[in-house]
């Protein structure tokens, strides 16, 4: 079952006259997978992943999730069949606690209070976080509040998950640390990144984003092993290999 | 630790009292809520010159405050601007009642003095019974009550919203203000010329926080209310608390 099916879809930010096109006639579709949407800033990756959550308004083309048209009257459904993962973790919570947090989404979706502690439990839990649920949000470290925002969309129930650039600002163990957790989650994930090390690590696929188009959609190592495609479209390879060309090399 | 950051680091204090699993913050958010209310009303329907029985009320306080190991230090240090506030209102007491109540050595107490220090401690004992409740009660739990008395919903939803973008305002400004010091370190504060450019940064920056935030709560479901439940479900303690305090503050009313 395809998760999600994007057809011919543009989009351009500004008036008339003053139109900045950032996204032109992109297709593409996936399914419980996880794919990697890569290329440089700027290049509409935050875009297409906010056009996929209705958070910006469809200009052309179709977008369907879980075989739901992107359509005002489909927004509420939709939105529950999708997790998105903001980039900054403090604007995802909002809550006092950890558990307050993680159970804003289910008691939305109206689950039962045992229900709601439930699927509290069980994110926290897929997220190795039990020890934290009731620990105030500030006083998180950076990695916990990225596994805790993790956590908020698992509650869901989401059948996707789109997670915008979820490695920015961890360190190295915080970040290894999610690659696991991520990679544990079985479900659809879209990773919008430009840390290819990241994307090498978590994605079987990845979609190169350039020019507002689709520049490369395949297999992750086939991909990020094509120094010339990167480089032509404003990337570098991924340090890991960048490093053992250069091992090689000597 | 400048006072911004002292601000942040305040409402981080009170939310993690809140969480302490203290005497106080075990009792369900609805008995604090109710006797806080209750204390409240008895507190204000003392008349102006009645000094005496108003602080035998003070008992709830210290009891509180003793048995709940919350620090009047912080109190204190919270209640200094609403002080001032408190003293500014009764100040005039004594210049328009100067009926002499009574003699105490060389000082002639005037009626106006007996009511101006009734109406500060009336202010006193009500800013700290709502600071006890808040230190001992945490935000959710907070409006989960007023929900439950009847508050309208529109007004317990921006209760919390308040509560929230106000840390994201004081966040954003502690960046822009951080900024700002460390490329003007002789400067005591803002210069008054970037006043206008710095408000101005700060309204779109907060602007643009609080409309990601929103986003993140669309996204999980929000639509215009927040679906309060409380943890905690009422015990034997939490009826002896409010029948007990009730009874004791009734009696310190009347007698």
């Amino acid at each position: 079952m395809n998760r999600l099916e994007i057809e011919n879809l543009s989009f351009r930010y500004g008036r008339e006259g003053f139109e900045n096109q950032v996204l032109k006639n992109i297709n593409f579709s996936m399914g419980d997978e996880s794919v990697g949407l890569i290329g440089a800033n700027g290049v509409g990756k935050s875009t297409l992943l906010k056009l996929l959550t209705g958070l910006l308004d469809i200009q052309e083309g179709i977008v369907r999730i879980a075989g739901l048209e992107m359509k005002k009257e489909n927004l509420k459904k939709i939105r529950a069949e999708i997790g998105y993962v903001f980039q900054d973790s403090d604007s995802q919570l909002f809550m006092s606690t950890v558990y307050e947090d993680v159970a804003f989404a289910p008691r939305n979706y109206g689950k039962s209070e045992e229900e709601t502690e439930r699927l509290v439990l069980k994110a926290l839990e897929q997220v190795h976080m039990e020890g934290r649920r009731e620990r105030q949000i500030y006083r998180l470290s950076g990695g916990e509040k990225k596994l805790a925002s993790i956590a908020t969309v698992l509650a869901m129930e989401a059948g996707l998950m789109l997670l915008d650039e979820p490695s920015v600002a961890l360190d190295p163990r915080n970040r290894r640390n999610l690659i696991q957790v991520l990679n544990e989650l079985p479900k659809a994930k879209l990773i919008a990144s430009h840390d290819l090390d990241f994307v090498y690590d978590t994605c079987q696929r990845v979609v190169l984003l350039s020019d507002g188009g689709i520049a490369a959609d395949g297999e992750t190592e086939a991909v990020l092993t094509n120094q010339e495609l990167l480089e032509a479209h404003g990337l570098e390879l991924p340090l890991s290999f960048s490093r053992r060309n250069s091992i090689m090399g000597q | 630790m400048n006072r911004i950051s002292e601000a942040i680091s305040d409402l981080h204090k009170m939310d993690m009292e809140a969480g302490k699993n203290g005497w106080l913050q075990g009792i369900h958010p609805l008995p604090k809520l109710f006797i806080t209310i209750l204390f409240i009303l008895l507190t204000v329907s003392f008349g102006k010159y009645e000094l005496s029985g108003l602080l035998k009320m003070g008992v709830y306080l210290i009891v509180a405050f003793v048995f709940g190991d919350i620090s009047i230090k912080q109190l204190l240090k919270r209640m200094k601007l609403i002080l001032g506030l408190v003293c500014l209102v009764g100040i005039w007491n004594p210049f328009f009642d100067r009926e002499i109540v009574f003699i105490l050595g060389k000082l002639t107490v005037t009626g106006g003095m007996i009511s101006m220090v009734t109406l500060m401690v009336k202010g006193v004992y009500a800013v700290s019974a709502s600071y006890l409740l808040m230190v001992t009660t945490p935000m959710e739990d907070l409006c989960y009550s007023l929900r439950r008395i009847g508050v309208p919903k529109t007004f317990v939803t921006i209760l919390m919203l308040v509560y929230r973008y106000i840390i994201v305002l004081l966040k954003e400004t502690e960046r822009m203000t951080d900024a700002y010091m460390l490329r003007a370190p002789k400067q005591k504060g803002l210069h008054y010329k970037v006043w206008g450019t710095m408000i101005g940064q700060l309204l779109l920056r907060s602007m643009d926080r609080a409309q990601t935030v929103y986003d993140s709560m669309t996204l999980r479901g929000y639509n215009g209310e927040f679906h309060l439940r409380c943890k905690k479900a009422a015990g034997h303690g939490d009826y002896l608390y409010v029948v007990g305090w009730s009874a004791a503050l009734l009696i310190v009313r009347i007698w």
